[in-house]
């Protein structure tokens, strides 16, 4: 999120340079600074920007990183995975089918609780082949023990990308990481951003201590090991604990990063939610045009609010009821399809928060944006526009709905 | 150099006892070997297969080395990850040098098929690795499938002999000569009987700044129905029967490192597992037929590598 002057924290430590670059590079520049022992990617549109000027970045000697050119994007995962047990800092990046190759080992990385960090530019899955921006990609990772954070602009997907690396390492958490941004709208657009100093970003991080490192030979251990049914529950177990304590260390860092960059980070951001009666709740870029959407409405003596959602796994469920509890109807709305799902998966998360914290408002679904479709400023508003319909006493069925759909 | 038998026994053990491995298993009298040869410290990565579940049972492992399994087709990109950590940190100076070598050991299902692609990028990359594919000629630890190993003919759970079909209709891949086209500077076929043969293998391999590739035919007394104690018989008559030639190419120069001086039929072979019985009935000659022809061809195209080696030389 990009704050205006205005916004930013009075004072803090880091210093920085104003840069006009697209998301990609923000995000290659955090990994340059941050400097991980290794860097295993396969190139996919609209990750590569990234994964070839972090190759530049390698082949001019600015970072001292073992960028292995791996054959395929689960090789990629196989890399990284061997490289984090063997004791390394490591990171990869991909997008939509990339990701969808990496799924086997995205369960064993999280299982075998290797702090690998992801930076994943959001892509629509095939078929049909779509290489533009939507959030099916992400949500086929869900389930499968990454904390994952939501980067609305270049700006924080550099902010994510640094902090992602303090939650993965954390003790308590010991889990890989995926900080995404939102393919081709943020990668491939130039935004005016702030590259924090080196030496900041680099103390942020700090020395990477790892856990019973394969290359520890005097200490020999077994990674991968097999369980059957007797233990296999309760390691699962421990990886669910696992992630319930990164909301508490996602939050700390959030807090942190904010003393040290100016820009604090939590885990949702609400937007003129306060007496908000009518909201909408997004993951991702789509915030940007919402903001607007929201002031327009809010000009017009709407009580328009919009809450972004940044991190999509560990749910923050407390932090979603609270942020909506004044709200009368809201429109969740879903970058992906869940094909036979009662709704979408925000939609769903977004209930279940409701659900177990004492109700909120009620809620309808809109599935947008798919396979890069922009959504325009006019296109949000009808959604605000049947919000308040709703809260007249409009039927609140169909639950899910479609924003820029050539319906008919 | 190991030099004899008594000194191997004499040796620390990568792989301790107490693992599940069959009764008259090759998989870790090849391991114990190939560890032997090359000595401490050594980090192994292991694909998804017989040798893996046998020895890493949670809460226990048999390893008394660093050893990490992650997959079944990712052995050697799993391995390439912690030898690129082992540069990085080095690079870095996280890091003192060591001498530490990278072991990656998979069976041929992971090896010939379901890792081929990780395999080969591994290898094109340069890392400094051993593969050791250990080849019992079917997915075995599922449950005796065909694989790519596996010849004509022979009976496998997924190629039954059948009233149709007298077990897999097609050859093999020669995966150690597709390995020798990567041009890597060692690669070597072995077996385990032969004990020195495959130690000094494994010797040059280690010694190999970058990967090196070892095919070693581990028999598999479930799989080929043979009884335990004859697993070295076996693997000597594999070798006797030109079914399992024991050669390596170095920097491109094959060489066959032991020719029979008494070549045997393949009726031999065929005749010693109870995989091929169906073989034997006489409406099935034709595929025997078949299978010594594949054996006379891989056998004359080995030859003819060798000898443009030497010729060239």
């Amino acid at each position: 999120m990009t704050l205006k002057a205005s916004e930013r924290q009075g004072a803090r430590s880091a210093t920085g340079r104003a840069v006009a670059i697209n998301g990609a590079t923000l995000v290659a520049h955090a990994m340059r600074q941050v400097h991980p022992d290794v860097v295993a990617c396969y190139p996919i549109t609209p990750q590569t920007i990234i994964t070839e000027t972090f190759s530049e970045f390698v082949a001019n000697g600015q970072v001292q990183t073992e960028f292995v050119a791996v054959e395929s994007e689960h090789a990629a995962m196989s890399v990284c995975i061997g490289s984090a047990a063997a004791g390394a800092r490591t990171q990869t990046a991909t997008s939509g089918p990339g990701l969808a190759l990496m799924w086997e080992l995205l369960w064993v990385a999280s299982g075998s609780r290797l702090p690998i960090v992801m930076h994943l530019c959001t892509r629509a899955l095939s078929a049909p082949l779509n290489i533009l921006c939507d959030h099916s990609d992400v949500m086929g990772a869900r389930d499968t023990g990454w904390p994952i954070l939501f980067s609305e602009d270049g700006q924080e997907a550099y902010d994510n990308a640094i902090q992602a690396v303090r939650v993965a390492e954390h003790p308590d958490v010991l889990l890989p990481v995926i900080s995404t941004q939102d393919g081709f709208t943020i990668t491939h657009g130039i935004e005016r951003a702030e590259i924090l100093d080196d030496a900041s970003v680099r103390s942020f991080v700090g020395e990477y201590s790892s856990h019973r490192p394969l290359l520890d030979v005097e200490h020999p251990t077994t990674y991968g090991a097999w369980d059957y049914h007797d233990y296999y529950f309760e390691h699962k177990r421990q990886q669910a604990d696992a992630m319930e304590k990164a909301l508490g260390v996602i939050e700390a860092v959030g807090k942190e990063f904010g003393k040290m960059s100016g820009r604090p980070y939590g885990l949702v951001q609400p937007y003129r939610l306060d007496d908000a009666e009518f909201a909408v709740v997004v993951l991702g870029s789509a915030a940007g045009t919402l903001r607007s959407v929201v002031d327009d409405l809010r000009s017009r003596g709407v009580k328009a609010g919009m809450l972004r959602v940044r991190v999509l796994r560990p749910f923050p469920m407390k932090a979603v009821a609270e942020a909506l509890k004044g709200v009368k109807v809201a429109a969740v709305l879903d970058r992906a399809f869940a094909f036979g799902a009662p709704a979408g998966a925000l939609f769903g998360d977004v209930s279940v928060s409701l659900a177990v914290n004492g109700g909120g408002p009620r809620l309808v679904n809109y599935v947008y944006g798919l396979g890069g479709r922009d959504t325009l400023p006019e296109q949000f508003m009808t959604a605000f526009d049947d919000i308040r319909r709703i809260a007249k006493g409009a039927s609140v069925q169909p639950v899910v709905r479609y924003l820029g759909l050539h319906e008919g | 150099m190991v030099k004899t038998l008594r000194e191997m026994t004499e040796q620390p053990e990568g792989l301790s006892s107490g693992h599940s491995l069959c009764a008259g298993c090759a998989e870790s009298i090849i391991v114990r070997q190939v560890l032997q040869a090359v000595g401490q410290p050594v980090v192994v990565a292991c694909a998804t297969g017989c040798l893996e579940i046998a020895t890493s049972r949670f809460p226990t492992t048999a390893w008394n080395v660093p050893w990490i399994h992650s997959a079944f087709e990712n052995a050697a990109s799993t391995i390439s990850g912690v030898e690129a950590a082992y540069r990085a940190l080095v690079r870095k100076g996280r890091m003192p040098e060591k001498n530490i070598k990278f072991v990656a050991f998979g069976g041929d299902g992971a090896t010939y098929d379901i890792g081929l692609q990780w395999l080969s990028g591994a290898l094109e990359r340069g890392h400094r690795f051993i593969y050791i594919c250990l080849n019992n000629e079917g997915y075995m630890n599922t449950g005796i499938q065909r694989s790519g190993a596996t010849i004509q003919g022979t009976w496998t759970t997924t190629t039954p002999a059948g009233k149709v079909v007298p077990g897999k209709p097609e050859w093999r891949k020669d995966l150690t000569s597709i390995i020798a086209a990567h041009h890597i500077p060692y690669v070597a076929q072995a077996a385990a009987h032969a004990w020195k043969d495959l130690e000094t293998k494994v010797e040059k391999a280690a010694a190999v700044d970058g990967p090196s590739f070892i095919n070693v035919l581990s028999p598999c007394t479930r799989g080929w129905r043979y009884d335990p104690s004859k697993t070295m018989e076996i693997s000597k008559l594999a070798v006797e029967t030109r079914l399992w030639p024991l050669f390596e190419v170095e920097n491109g120069v094959w060489r066959l490192t032991y020719k029979s001086t008494t070549p045997k039929p393949v009726t031999d072979w065929l005749k010693s597992q109870d995989r091929f019985a169906h073989l034997l009935r006489p409406e099935n000659e034709h595929v025997v037929q078949s299978i010594q022809r594949n054996v006379d061809r891989e056998w004359t195209w080995l030859q003819r590598q060798c000898s443009l080696a030497a010729a060239t030389a």
